[in-house]
C-alpha cells in the first residue's frame, strides 16, 4: 500500500475492540457494511456525556440541560456541513435509516393517490422496499422496479422508460450493501425530477465511504445510520429539502414536536422537531457528531483511495481461490465483496470464517431480490473499512481455504 | 436406548476431539450418516423456518416410535440436524417433548444455541418437538 497517505497500524489503536481475540483467534472484523467499529473517540464523548451533562433537552432552564440542548444542535451544524444541507432544520435526527424511510414513506400517505407509481431499485435492502410496499397499500399506488443487469448494475434505459408523470416517487440506495455497487445517483435524481418525481437515496452503504453534497445532488431525501460510520447505533440522520419536510405531517405525535396542545386542536412545531417528537437519543446524536468528526480527520478521499486500494487486492486474492464466484461486479463500487464457492452453502464457509476469528456476513443481506435474481440461497460477504489492512485479507483467503478444504 | 443414554454417546465420542476443527469435521461426517428424507417431502411446508440454510424435516410414527428424516442443502446445519435426530428418532413421542437438550452445550456446539437468527438449531429443536406434540395428541 505505498500510495496511501493513510497511517492503517495509528488508526487500528483507535479502535479498542480490533485488539480483541474471538475463539482464541485475532478478530479479523470484515462485516462493516453490518455496522462499523467505533474509535475511542467516539466512546469517549458516550461517556463523556453520561458522566458530566446528561440531561434532557430543549426545555430545561438548568445549566445541564443547556449545555446537553448546545452539544446537541451542534452536532446537527456538524451533520449539516458534513452533508452540505442548506439548512439545519433540513437535518432530521433518527434512530437510523430504516427510521428515515418510514417518516418519508408514511408521510406521502396523504400526498399519493390511486394509480400514482412508484418506482425502487432491484438491488435494495428490505428497508427501503417493505415501507414502500405498505404505502402502495394504503394508498393504492403502483410499486415498480428497476432492474439490474448481471454484473449488479441498474438498467438505466429501462429507467427512462418506468419514468412517467405518474412517478410520484424514485427511492435507490447510493450503494447497495449486498453488492457494493455505486449507483448514478447524480442521473437518477436529475432524470426523477424532469418527471416531476421526488427522490429518497438510501445513503446508509455511502455514508461510510462517501462525502454525499445534498445540494450539489439536489435530492430530496436522504437517509444514514451513524453506526455505519464509526458512530453508535440508534441514531441516524434524515436529510429533507424543508420545502418536502414542510409538506409531509409528522410521522409521530408527542412531546417536543408541538407548538400549542388543546384537547380541541394541536399546532405542529417548526422544523425540525416537527419529526423529533419525545425524547430523542441525545447522547447518540453527540457521538455521531464526533464520528464524523474522527472520519474527517482521516478525510473522505484518503479514506476512498484506501478502500479502493484494499478492494482491488482482495478481489484479485479472493479469485486466486478455485470455484469462487464474486456477486457484484459493477465498474463503480465500494469495498464490498459478495462471493459463493461452487457447492458449498455460504452459511458453511461463514460459521468456519468465525471459529477462526474472521468475522463475515452470510445470508441473503436482507435483499432477497438480489438472490433470487441470481438464483442462490445467499452469500458470503466481506465487507471492509478503512482500518482492514493487506494482511487481513491475507487472513481470509487462508481462512476461506481452509473451509473449503473441510467442506469439499 | 433411551435419550439420554444417546446423548451420553454423542457427548463420549465428541470428548475425543482437542480442538474444534476436530469437532466439525466429526459433525460434517455424521452429516453424511443423517436418515435422508424423501425427495417428495421435500417441500416449502416442510423447512424449518429460521435457518439460513434451508433443512426439511419428515416424521413418522411406527409403532408407538416416532422416526424422523432430514436433508439440508448445508453440511454443518446437516451435521446438525443430523446429531438432532439420532437422539431423538426411534423415540416415543411424549419421552421427545419431555427430553432436554443440554448434550448440545456440552460437545461444544453452544454457539448454535444463541438466539441470533442466523442459525436454526433451536427452530430445529422446536420442529422435532413439534412433531411429537402433534403425534402425541394422535396417540391419545
Amino acid at each position: 500500500m505505498e500510495t496511501t497517505t493513510l497511517d492503517i497500524q495509528k488508526i487500528r489503536i483507535d479502535f479498542p475492540i480490533l485488539s480483541r481475540k474471538v475463539n482464541g483467534k485475532p478478530l479479523v472484523y470484515l462485516d462493516n457494511a453490518a455496522t462499523s467499529q467505533t474509535p475511542q473517540q467516539v466512546i469517549d464523548a458516550i461517556v463523556d456525556y453520561y458522566s458530566n451533562y446528561n440531561a434532557n433537552i430543549h426545555r430545561g432552564v438548568h445549566a445541564l440541560s443547556q449545555e446537553a440542548t448546545d452539544k446537541y444542535e451542534a452536532a446537527r451544524h456538524k451533520i449539516q456541513k458534513h452533508f452540505n444541507a442548506a439548512k439545519s432544520h433540513e437535518i432530521i435526527f433518527t434512530s437510523g435509516t430504516t427510521h428515515g424511510i418510514n417518516m418519508v414513506a408514511s408521510g406521502f400517505s396523504t400526498l399519493l393517490k390511486k394509480g400514482d407509481e412508484l418506482l425502487v431499485s432491484a438491488m435494495e435492502h428490505h428497508s427501503n422496499i417493505v415501507p414502500w410496499q405498505m404505502l402502495a397499500e394504503r394508498t393504492g399506488a403502483i410499486l415498480k422496479v428497476i432492474p439490474m443487469n448481471i454484473e449488479g448494475e441498474l438498467m438505466m434505459d429501462a429507467y427512462d422508460k418506468l419514468l412517467s408523470n405518474k412517478t410520484r416517487l424514485v427511492f435507490c440506495n447510493h450503494i447497495s450493501n449486498a453488492l457494493g455497487t455505486i449507483n448514478p445517483i447524480e442521473e437518477i435524481i436529475e432524470k426523477a425530477h424532469s418527471a416531476g418525481a421526488a427522490v429518497l437515496i438510501d445513503g446508509a452503504q455511502a455514508a461510510p465511504h462517501i462525502k454525499a453534497d445534498m445540494q450539489q445532488l439536489d435530492v430530496d431525501f436522504y437517509t444514514v445510520s451513524a453506526h455505519k460510520m464509526c458512530g453508535p447505533t440508534g441514531v441516524g440522520m434524515l436529510y429533507g429539502k424543508e420545502e418536502w419536510l414542510n409538506k409531509l405531517p409528522p410521522y409521530q405525535g408527542g412531546g417536543e414536536m408541538i407548538a400549542e396542545v388543546t384537547f380541541e386542536k394541536t399546532t405542529y412545531a417548526d422544523l425540525p422537531h416537527k419529526f423529533e417528537a419525545g425524547t430523542p437519543n441525545i447522547c447518540g446524536g453527540i457521538a455521531f457528531g464526533t464520528a464524523l468528526d474522527y472520519m474527517n480527520n482521516i478525510g473522505f478521499d484518503a479514506i476512498a483511495a484506501y478502500e479502493h486500494e484494499l478492494l482491488q487486492y482482495a478481489t484479485r486474492r479472493l479469485l486466486e481461490i478455485e470455484g469462487l464466484k464474486i456477486y457484484g461486479t459493477a465498474k463503480s463500487k465500494t469495498s464490498v465483496l459478495s462471493f459463493n464457492i461452487e457447492g458449498i452453502h455460504p452459511y458453511d464457509i461463514g460459521t468456519i470464517l468465525d471459529k477462526l476469528g474472521i468475522a463475515v456476513r452470510t445470508g441473503h443481506h436482507c435483499a432477497q431480490p438480489i438472490m433470487d435474481f441470481y438464483k442462490i440461497p445467499g452469500t458470503v460477504r466481506a465487507s471492509f473499512c478503512f482500518y482492514n489492512t493487506e494482511e487481513e485479507v491475507d487472513v481470509l483467503v487462508s481462512g476461506v481455504r481452509r473451509a473449503v478444504a473441510m467442506l469439499q | 436406548m433411551e435419550i439420554k443414554e444417546i446423548q451420553q454417546d454423542i457427548v463420549d465420542e465428541f470428548s475425543m476431539f482437542e480442538d474444534w476443527m476436530q469437532r466439525y469435521e466429526y459433525m460434517i461426517e455424521l452429516g453424511k450418516s443423517l436418515p435422508l428424507i424423501n425427495e417428495k417431502y421435500k417441500t416449502d411446508d416442510n423447512i424449518i423456518k429460521g435457518c439460513q440454510s434451508r433443512v426439511w424435516v419428515h416424521a413418522e410414527l411406527e409403532a408407538d416410535k416416532l422416526v424422523f428424516t432430514a436433508d439440508s442443502d448445508a453440511i454443518i446445519t446437516k451435521g446438525i440436524i443430523a446429531i438432532l435426530i439420532r437422539s431423538f428418532s426411534n423415540q416415543r413421542p411424549q419421552d421427545i417433548i419431555d427430553a432436554d437438550t443440554k448434550f448440545i452445550d456440552e460437545i461444544g456446539l453452544k454457539e448454535h444455541l444463541s438466539p441470533n437468527r442466523a442459525n436454526g438449531l433451536v427452530s430445529m429443536i422446536k420442529q422435532l418437538k413439534l412433531y411429537a406434540v402433534a403425534y402425541q395428541t394422535q396417540l391419545n
